[in-house]
């Protein structure tokens, strides 16, 4: 019993540091309980618990250490480490901690220094609050209250925080500031536009169901060999060079979810500006309507401190999670998930913990498992719309970035475990120049089958077997490309030189994408699939044309062809497409064979 | 300021100091031997029972008579014009002779992170003279693009004749180059500065050098201190800068040094699991600042250990910087000058430098081309290797003579020759010109109409 009074004394009473050593501090005399978040020094550095021995707390501080003095105090919030939601999240930028990083720049300047408290939400400005209860109505956590136009377009649904619920007493209408209370229900509480949630903490949902419906990217190698569930995992590993963040770029631009996160996690400064400049200038191509308007990003770059590097990817997917609850499908990319897990192997290295593989933490799989699983399609809390029925998912695209490309270390195959879509980058196809540079035998999507009703549903009955079709001929390039190693290609039987030609179509004229032609960086489901048709239908009268005796030369040697190829970087690609297979057919039977 | 008496172990660069009052961590620290030597060191773990100091000059001589002094400050670097022109040691202290420098201001050589929001995106072409890197590789203002070498490749040369020739085409403007160098060799260094004094460099450079029999331990703040200058004329008097170093293998090998010295859990090869966070301290401090007017470049050069570009150094090196440009034993054994290996370099930042109001409207679809067959022609080495030229088709043939007419015309150059990028990009198009047209399938039929001129055969 002593022992517990003393506990009860000493939380929230100042304890001292007792020793530094990079971003780990160690303190004496708090009693705080794991992740409480604590204030470090003089200059109430943030910081977070993360174990605790005897008398001692040890602490990951999320700011620069440097000069701080044993002795200095150290005080418990008493609290964890929290995300503030509410309107305002979507078209801001903030670091790991959720600080926003225009706030900062204003109170530190240029550099990041230390010391600087930023709330995640504007406390100034004004919101448009339209309820869609009225008093009297019994609501549930998860309920939606009303509704703030968050950005154009994206209506942003005031959710009775979880674990509350009850008759509404009052209910106001008209301009808040996130912390003005528009809510009371008959049992006191008092809800406004905002809440705030500890970030380890995956918010509850009603249930969970199994994905349904594709992530539309508008990229042809992701949309038809390699799709990925609203709801589901993929992991991109590469090493460097071979294009994983102009990919989740690509994917964060065009991806047909209704919110994007992007976190980039101990990257570069130079590509946070690219996001940062050219997001505002791109229009997203469902609503017509800038795409910062939909996204929320987080950038916490390699040389900015590495504790709040491994919160970020929490403070992201808290957030995405909020975006699920109101019923919106959110896409999450983080790049990368390396660098979260090199954090986390940093700061239990400075713990002196037992290492497991290549020095990186025993629980390096369950934290990565624990995080992913924090995506997927649920049900939410509370009805959030009242004239449908809600669903929200969360997909997660995780960059890996494995030491050397090697995909063997932890971190990929930890992902792996727990990624159902494995979409490989291919340091030699960006050799080539071949965008996007995913290897199109090594990667895998497990979704395939669960998503088939739906392309057969919503695009054409026959897109599973053109799909199919186009993969074995992808295959059996591959075995025939050995055989050229040994004999060179003029050996090879007309048949096998014919398929060697159609797979350097559907290389050249489908797979290669150009992220940065103006038309061809998008790529409609519909154009996707006529792209496909032409260019299998190419390989169907060829082989045709071949059994008739026509010198493969001459099929080769097709006018059309070359007419195939440009159809990706047109905007009038059905009309194209449509001509094109005319001529094709036509010159095909004008062949004659010898 | 006390002088405590206390110290209790010494092991490898670390000195572990009882019973002080509290220290700051990454405080400076003085070292006085007995023998009236003074050495500096620094603070890297503090508590109420020990500190552990980490010892720049090396921890020779060292004994428990030795006091230590605790100075309450982190490491600064004394700035000011003056220092254009100057050779420092590798802690910044000048070594050719002349007066002390006369700070205008000392400044914390650990920079701050730039806060990404204060980024601007860089886009200003710099034209090297080396058609490799303009053509295929562009380096932009405001990049990191590290040289990926090997022992006994030129990488000194290219790095020369980089801060000789580069150049934003159609601007004046104020141009400092920083030169860091650590663990690098006496005579190494003489090649440096002589070609600095040669060609008039000197005047508008500082010279940070540690050299290969200089203390391990300060190569850890030689780059900082290289940079902290370079923040200082870049942030402060407008100026665009290139701050090269080398050899960063050198420094990583420091970094190891003291992780093993203080028992440490080694990451990959015994390298520190930091190193990733190290590295990005000194690589993300280049860049562009809004609303400031000059620049930092920076062109870290490292030596691949026994070429293996997947060796942690150039491994985690290549995911902080915007690219890599990669030098090859098998083009410098061809007697090829300058030996770069396009087809595992790459520029990241090159479409924001390139096109129509930058270089020309063909640079990207030019360089994809010349990736593209090139890459190709490479792949049918090996196969002639095996099956003889004889079983390729027309088609490899041309790309088989391609490849090698690329190298020979448009990478091989001379130390001096600095090339327009008009020049590299018709050297392209000549090159081009020897695959038949429709084969072309990089570059669109307006720009082949515009530029292509069918060559001999």
């Amino acid at each position: 019993m002593g022992e517990v009074d003393k506990k009860e004394d000493a939380r929230g009473k100042a304890g001292s540091i007792y020793r530094i050593a990079g971003p780990v501090v160690v303190a004496k005399g708090i009693a705080a309980r794991m992740y409480d978040v604590v204030r470090v020094g003089k200059e109430k550095l943030m910081g977070e618990v993360i174990q605790i021995t005897d008398d001692k707390t040890v602490i990951q501080v999320y700011e620069d250490t440097s000069g701080i003095t044993p002795g200095e105090p150290v005080i418990n919030t008493g609290q964890p480490l929290v995300v503030e939601l509410g309107p305002g999240l979507l078209t801001s930028i903030y670091d790991g901690i959720q600080r926003p990083l225009p706030i900062l720049k204003a109170a530190m300047g240029d550099f990041i220094t230390r010391g600087v408290d930023a709330p995640g939400l504007s406390r100034e400005k004004k919101w448009e609050f339209t309820p869609v209860v009225s008093r009297g109505d019994m609501v549930k956590q998860g309920d939606a209250l009303g509704e703030v136009e968050e950005t154009p377009g994206i209506m942003h649904k005031v959710l009775v925080p979880p674990g509350m619920s009850g008759k509404v007493a009052e209910i106001s209408k008209g301009k808040f500031t996130v912390d003005n209370i528009i809510c009371k229900l008959d049992d006191g509480s008092k809800i406004s536009l905002m809440q705030k949630w500890p970030v380890r903490m995956p918010r509850p949902v009603n249930k969970k169901l199994s994905p349904v419906m594709p992530l539309l990217t508008g990229q042809r190698i992701f949309d038809a060999l390699f799709p990925l569930a609203k709801g589901g995992v993929a992991a991109i590993p590469g090493p460097f060079g071979a294009g994983k963040t102009v990919t989740q770029q690509t994917l964060a631009k065009w991806s047909d979810a209704d919110i994007i996160v992007y976190i980039g996690c101990g990257e570069r400064g130079n590509e946070m500006t690219e996001v940062l400049t050219e997001f505002p200038h791109l229009t997203d191509p469902k609503s017509g309507n800038p795409l910062m308007n939909r996204t929320v990003l987080i950038a916490n770059t390699s040389n900015m401190p590495v504790a709040a590097r491994e919160a970020s990817v929490y403070t992201g997917i808290t957030i995405a999670e909020f975006y699920r609850d109101m019923g919106y499908s959110v896409a999450l990319m983080a790049d990368s998930t390396s660098r979260w897990a090199e954090a986390m192997r940093e700061i239990s290295s400075r713990l002196e913990e037992m290492p497991g593989e290549e020095g990186y933490p025993a629980y390096l799989s369950t934290r990565l498992a624990e995080f992913y699983e924090r995506a997927g399609r649920a049900v939410p809390l509370g009805t959030v719309a009242s004239n449908k029925k809600s669903e929200g998912s969360i997909s997660v695209i995780g960059a890996v970035s494995p030491p050397g490309g090697d995909v063997s270390e932890p971190v990929s195959q930890a992902t792996l475990r727990v990624a159902k879509v494995y979409w490989k980058l291919d340091a030699r196809l960006a050799q080539r120049r071949h965008f996007p540079s995913i290897n199109w035998l090594d990667s895998y999507s497990l979704y395939l089958r669960a998503l088939e009703p739906w392309y057969a549903q919503n695009v054409a009955a026959d897109w599973k077997e053109y799909v199919e079709r186009m993969m074995r001929v992808l295959q059996e390039e591959e075995k025939l490309l050995e055989i050229v190693q040994l004999v060179g290609s003029d050996a090879l039987p007309d048949r096998e030189q014919l398929t060697l030609e159609i797979a350097k179509m559907i290389r050249e004229f489908f797979l290669q994408q150009n992220a940065y032609h103006e038309v061809d960086t998008y790529s409609e489901l519909k154009k996707t699939y006529m792209m496909m048709k032409i260019i299998l239908l190419y390989g169907t009268l060829a082989q045709e044309s071949l059994a008739r005796k026509v010198p493969v030369r001459d099929i080769i040697n097709i006018k059309a062809k070359q007419k195939i190829a440009n159809a990706r970087f047109e905007k009038g690609y059905e009309e194209l497409l449509d001509s094109v297979e005319q001529e094709m057919r036509k010159e095909f039977e004008q062949l004659k064979g010898a | 300021m006390k002088e405590y008496k206390t110290i209790t172990r010494i092991a490898g660069p670390l000195v572990f100091v009882k019973n002080t009052d509290p220290v700051a961590y990454a405080d400076l620290v003085r070292i006085m031997l007995p023998d009236g030597r003074v050495k500096n060191g620094q603070v890297l773990d503090t508590s109420d029972d020990v500190v552990v100091v980490q010892v720049f000059e090396g921890t020779s001589g060292i004994d428990k008579e030795t006091r230590v002094k605790f100075l309450g400050e982190t490491i600064k670097l004394p700035v000011a014009d003056d220092m254009l022109g100057r050779i420092l040691n590798g802690a910044g202290k000048p070594i050719d002779g002349g007066p002390e420098i006369i700070p205008e201001k000392r400044l914390d050589i650990i920079g701050a992170a730039i806060n990404p929001y204060a980024r601007e995106s860089p886009s200003d072409f710099i034209q090297t003279g080396i058609s490799t890197i303009d053509a295929t590789n562009t380096l932009v203002r405001g990049q990191k693009l590290p040289i990926f070498s090997g022992s006994g490749l030129p990488h000194n040369d290219i790095a020369l004749q980089i801060a000789r020739q580069a150049k934003v085409v159609g601007q004046q403007s104020k141009f400092v180059v920083i030169f860091a160098a650590m663990g690098i060799t006496n005579e190494e260094a003489q090649y440096f500065i002589r070609d600095f004094e040669q060609t008039g460099a000197l005047e508008r450079s500082v010279v940070f050098l540690n050299l290969a029999d200089d203390p391990a331990v300060e190569r850890l703040i030689t780059p900082r201190m290289a940079l902290t200058a370079a923040e200082y004329f870049a942030y402060e008097k407008n100026a665009h800068v290139l701050v090269i170093l080398t050899d960063m293998t050198s420094y990583c090998e420091s970094l190891r040094e003291i992780g093993a010295a203080r028992e440490e859990v080694p990451g990959r090869r015994g390298y520190p699991g930091y190193m990733y966070t190290d590295l990005a301290t000194i690589y993300e401090r280049a860049g562009i600042i809004k609303g400031r007017e000059g620049s930092i470049t920076q062109i870290p050069i490292l030596t691949m250990i026994g070429d293996d570009i997947t060796h942690p150094i150039p491994d985690l090196t290549g995911y902080i910087t915007e690219g890599q440009i990669v030098l090859s034993r098998e083009l410098h054994r061809k007697n090829l000058y300058p030996p770069i290996d396009i087809l595992p370099s790459l520029s990241r930042l090159m479409n924001l430098g390139i096109g129509k109001e930058k270089t020309r409207e063909d640079h990207k679809q030019v360089s994809d081309q010349l990736y593209a067959f090139y890459a190709e022609g490479r792949d049918l080495r090996g196969l002639v290797a095996i099956v003889g030229e004889e079983a390729l088709s027309e088609r490899d043939r041309r790309l088989l003579k391609f490849a090698e007419e690329f190298e020979k015309r448009f990478v091989r150059q001379a130390r001096n020759e600095d090339r327009s990028i008009q020049q590299t990009l018709d050297l392209a198009w000549d090159l081009l010109g020897t695959i038949p047209e429709h084969e072309l399938t990089r570059v669109s039929n307006e720009l082949k109409q515009r530029y292509y001129k069918p060559g001999r055969k």
